[in-house]
Parts: C-alpha cells; sequence; structure tokens
C-alpha cells in the first residue's frame, strides 16, 4: 500500500487519469475543475502526452474524437456551462462507439450559473445531453478517494465497452484535499482492431462514423448498441450501503450529497429513528435493483440532491412508486446542512412531510 | 471515543487561511488521523472573504464542510461576526486582536486573542499572521503538538525555499509561547 498523499480532487483526478495510462487531454479552463487542466499543463510533457488548452470546449471535444478514433486514451474536462457546448461532441463519440473520458465538476445553473457546486447536470449526464439515443457511463465521486478509482474505473470501463465514461463530480469534490492513495494496480489493455491506426496489420480500412442515411442500418447500430448497454447494467452497478441493516428510512444520495447525509443520518440515528443510505456510485447504471429490494424493507425513502429535485426520478422509476419517496433539496450552488437533512427526516418521521 | 475536531479558518484572501488550514490537515495526516481540507472558492485572490473547512478525526470524515466549528480561527470582523454564535458549545474561539475589537461575549467557549498581525510586523515576519494565531491555536487547542506541526512543515516547505521554514516555524513558536 502506497503512502498517502495530501491532494486535491482535481489534481488527484488528473493524476489518476495519467496512471490510467492517458496522454492526451483537451480543455478549456473554466471555474471550478481549472485545476484538471493546469496539472496536466504541468504533467503531460513530462511524460511525452499532450496537453493542448484548445480555442473552445467545442473545439476540445473534437480532438478528443481524433485521438479515441486512433484508440488511445483520452480525456476532457470541463463544468456546466462548458459540458452543454461539448454535447454534441459527446454525442458524436457515442455514435461512433468510442471509448473516452469526460469530467463534469458541477456548478449551479442554468445557463452561465455561478461557481458554487451543485448536481445540476444530473438529468444531462444520465438522460442524454446530446442527441440521439445514447447512455454514458456515469459515475459520481463522493471522495478524493473515488476521484482516483473512479477515473482509473471509468478509463478501464469505457475501454471494455467501446463507451465515453463520464466523472460527475462537483465543486466541492474538486477542490477539497483529503488523503488519497495511488496505488491503482495494473492498466488493463483491451484490444481495439476497430481503431485507425493504419493499414499494416490489417486488410481494409477501419472507418469511424455515426452518419448512416439507411434508417434499417441506423436502427441496427443503435439496438446493437443498447445491447451492449445492456450488459453494463447487468455487470457495472456500483453503490455503497451505509446502515441499511434496520432501516425505515432509505436517503438515496450520491457525491457531496452522501457526504452530507452520512453526518445527518448518524445525527437521527441518535435520536432513535431507523435512517440507512444508499450511495450510487453509478448514476448510469442507476443501481436500480439495490433500491427495488430495499424498496421491500423500508416504509419511504429520501432523495438528497443539489439541484430541483432529478435523480429523484430514477427513485421511484426504480421502486416502481411503490413506497412514498420524499426530497431533500437545495440549488443555485447552495448546500444543505446536515440539520436540514435530520429536520426532513424529522418531518417524514412525524407523516408532516409531502412526497414527490 | 471517537473525537473529531472541526475547524474553521476564516478572513480576508490574502491572509494565508488556506495554507494555515492546509498545514493543519497535513500535519493531520502524518499524525495518523483522517483529514479533510475544504476551502471556500470563488473570484477572490486578494481581499473580500477566504475560508477553509479543516477536520481533523480519527474516525471517517462525512460532511468536509465545516458550519458549526469546534474551533473558529477569525483573522477578521466579518468572520468573528459570522461565526461566533456557530461556534460549537466548549468549542474555542481564537482571534487576531490587532485586527479585531470587538468584545466576544460567548461565555460557554474558550475565547483567545492575540495580536497576530501586529506581532508579525514587529517580529519582521510579515504575512505570517496566519502561522502565528495557528502557534495559538495548537496551544489552546491541544489538537496537534507543536512538534508535529514542526515536523510536517519541513517537508512542507520545498527543498529550495527553506529559509521560508524558519521564518514559518518562528511565526508558529511566537505564538505559541503568546
Amino acid at each position: 500500500m502506497a503512502e498517502k498523499v495530501l491532494m486535491k480532487g482535481n489534481e488527484a483526478l488528473a493524476e489518476a487519469a495519467i496512471m490510467a495510462g492517458c496522454k492526451y487531454y483537451f480543455g478549456y479552463p473554466i471555474t471550478p475543475q481549472t485545476e484538471v487542466a493546469a496539472y496536466m499543463a504541468k504533467r503531460m510533457p513530462k511524460i511525452g502526452g499532450t496537453f493542448l488548452q484548445a480555442e473552445s470546449e467545442v473545439a476540445a471535444i473534437n480532438m478528443v474524437i481524433g485521438v479515441a478514433s486512433c484508440g488511445k486514451r483520452v480525456m476532457t474536462s470541463s463544468s456546466s456551462p462548458g459540458i452543454s457546448l461539448k454535447s454534441e461532441g459527446i454525442s458524436y463519440l457515442a455514435g461512433c462507439e468510442l471509448p473516452a473520458l469526460i469530467v463534469n465538476v458541477q456548478r449551479g445553473g442554468p445557463g452561465l450559473g455561478g461557481i458554487q457546486p451543485s448536481q445540476s447536470d444530473y438529468f444531462q449526464a444520465t438522460k442524454g445531453g446530446g442527441h440521439g439515443d445514447y447512455k454514458l457511463i456515469v459515475l459520481a465521486p463522493a471522495s478524493v478517494q473515488e476521484m482516483v478509482s473512479l477515473t482509473f474505473k471509468g478509463f478501464d470501463l469505457a475501454d471494455k465497452y467501446r463507451m465515453t465514461s463520464m466523472i460527475l463530480a462537483d465543486g466541492t469534490m474538486g477542490q477539497m484535499m483529503e488523503p488519497v492513495s495511488l496505488d491503482l494496480g495494473e492498466v488493463k489493455e483491451y484490444a481495439k482492431p476497430w481503431a485507425t491506426t493504419g493499414t499494416a496489420n490489417h486488410e481494409g480500412r477501419n472507418i469511424i462514423n455515426s452518419l448512416s442515411l439507411s434508417p434499417a442500418q441506423l436502427e441496427e447500430w443503435n439496438k446493437s448498441r443498447y445491447e451492449r448497454y445492456a450488459i453494463v447494467e447487468r455487470d457495472e452497478v456500483m453503490y455503497e450501503e451505509f446502515m441499511m441493516e434496520d432501516a425505515e428510512i432509505c436517503v438515496v444520495a450520491f457525491g457531496i450529497a452522501a457526504r452530507i447525509s452520512k453526518n445527518a443520518i448518524m445525527e437521527a440515528r441518535k435520536k432513535g429513528v431507523k435512517v440507512g443510505m444508499i450511495r450510487p456510485i453509478t448514476l448510469w447504471p442507476f443501481p436500480k435493483d439495490a433500491l427495488k429490494k430495499a424498496a421491500a424493507k423500508v416504509k419511504s425513502f429520501l432523495s438528497v440532491e443539489l439541484n430541483m429535485g432529478q435523480m429523484i426520478d430514477d427513485v421511484k422509476l426504480a421502486i416502481d412508486c411503490s413506497k412514498p419517496v420524499y426530497l431533500c433539496n437545495r440549488t443555485g450552488g447552495v448546500l444543505m446542512s446536515p440539520d436540514e437533512v435530520v429536520a426532513k427526516i424529522d418531518e417524514i418521521q412525524k407523516g408532516e412531510a409531502k412526497a414527490w | 471515543m471517537a473525537k473529531t475536531t472541526k475547524i474553521l479558518i476564516a478572513g480576508f484572501g490574502g491572509q494565508g487561511i488556506l495554507f494555515s488550514g492546509k498545514a493543519l490537515a497535513y500535519t493531520g495526516l502524518k499524525s495518523g488521523m483522517e483529514v479533510s481540507w475544504l476551502p471556500s472558492y470563488g473570484p477572490e485572490m486578494r481581499g473580500g472573504t477566504a475560508n477553509c473547512s479543516v477536520i481533523l478525526s480519527d474516525t471517517p470524515i462525512g460532511s468536509p464542510i465545516v458550519d458549526k466549528p469546534d474551533v473558529l480561527i477569525a483573522m477578521n470582523l466579518p468572520s468573528l461576526e459570522k461565526y461566533e454564535y456557530e461556534t460549537e458549545k466548549d468549542g474555542f474561539i481564537i482571534y487576531d486582536s490587532s485586527l479585531i475589537s470587538k468584545t466576544i461575549t460567548r461565555e460557554d467557549v474558550v475565547v483567545a486573542g492575540i495580536p497576530a498581525t501586529k506581532l508579525a510586523s514587529d517580529n519582521g515576519l510579515d504575512g505570517l499572521a496566519n502561522m502565528i494565531i495557528m502557534g495559538k491555536v495548537i496551544k489552546e487547542t491541544n489538537v496537534l503538538t507543536l512538534d508535529q506541526v514542526k515536523t510536517s512543515l519541513a517537508q512542507m516547505v520545498p527543498a529550495k525555499k527553506q529559509e521560508l521554514l524558519a521564518k514559518n516555524v518562528k511565526a508558529i513558536e511566537l505564538g505559541f509561547n503568546y
């Protein structure tokens, strides 16, 4: 076990990407993720990699498409408004079935919004963002250690399934420092016979393309991609259960909201309220089965989110609306305090809360 | 019994708030504790408000955000006014008395003022009021020892800038012995 070092989330993520074999980074600065780009600018030249500050987010994502087409590990990072700009390119990545890693260190929206932490890009990340039938693998770190481990994982899953992965972090995850181990194990190499690396070792040409003017063929492409998505949904779901053994109220929260909720749960437990938490680590694939299983035991669910209520829809779908689901939220860059979550839990206990 | 100390350092941008927070967190890490460090971030580099949440604990840390500190380090008046009544009972309020003349009315916390900014300029340690006040914090709270902080500072300061280390250590000792 390597000694733990104290690192900022953004910098730890960048180092993890390099350790995962990413030698190409294209980006454009935006608070609160600029440290990712700054770290890459410093490190990439030293390892023979490429750091390029593009003229815009749109340019950066198209550079990502280029490198991904060659089968090399590549990433870009931004924050909410920048991810909107990249969304066209993300849809093209999906259409071309290209592995890449996109990092969104979220800030308040919509529009230019603010610069404080938020989780209001949940829909954008999990339901599309760009156009067309596609999914991203969406990973939600709740610690600096997970900024590292999920970046490593994100590259691996992207290669394994020819999909684009997204790290959906927020301003606190990017800005905070925690001790972190960079002992990440071996990088698994995947064969990429589809990559455009010249014709030296195979016959014919590899073509990377998302255009099909034949509806039948496009339908076929989409269906085959969704068959792969079904495998991801079956095999790659990640979540953490916290104090769920005897829980009557199940909190569902990810990222910083889950950290805040942990404090609230400890407080509520002191008062004898049986609360636990399921923390989705993969937002897509969403831990539907874990929630469904919990629904058979708990009396209600409480979705804690930094937005106007987005993941709560997936909670209700996962449990087929079989139990009441409540919302505790703040938005616009405001964080809830653990006390606010405790107060909502109290309301639910007393039957005073209004279900979503 | 699990022990967790939530520290909030608050003042103006440019007072070294984030660095002194980092020194506490790094020392905690080197002393085998669980630690977290979270800055307020914004457009301000100098001026404006800056604060930094540091948690030192012997158990895994939940939220890294300190809104009710056990230890409040106030380096300007707005910060003191904002957090005085948020400080936990039996906690500590340690403030720069050369910048804050307000009387603190809380009686259920330990209050300690130290003229850190004045001490800094009187001793040729301009810009190190943050470390002077940290010396006082260590003395009052015992959350870390002076030796632990000195050892970790030596590791934090790069070899090329060792002359800064001596000044930082001097500042901490000045605050500790005040």
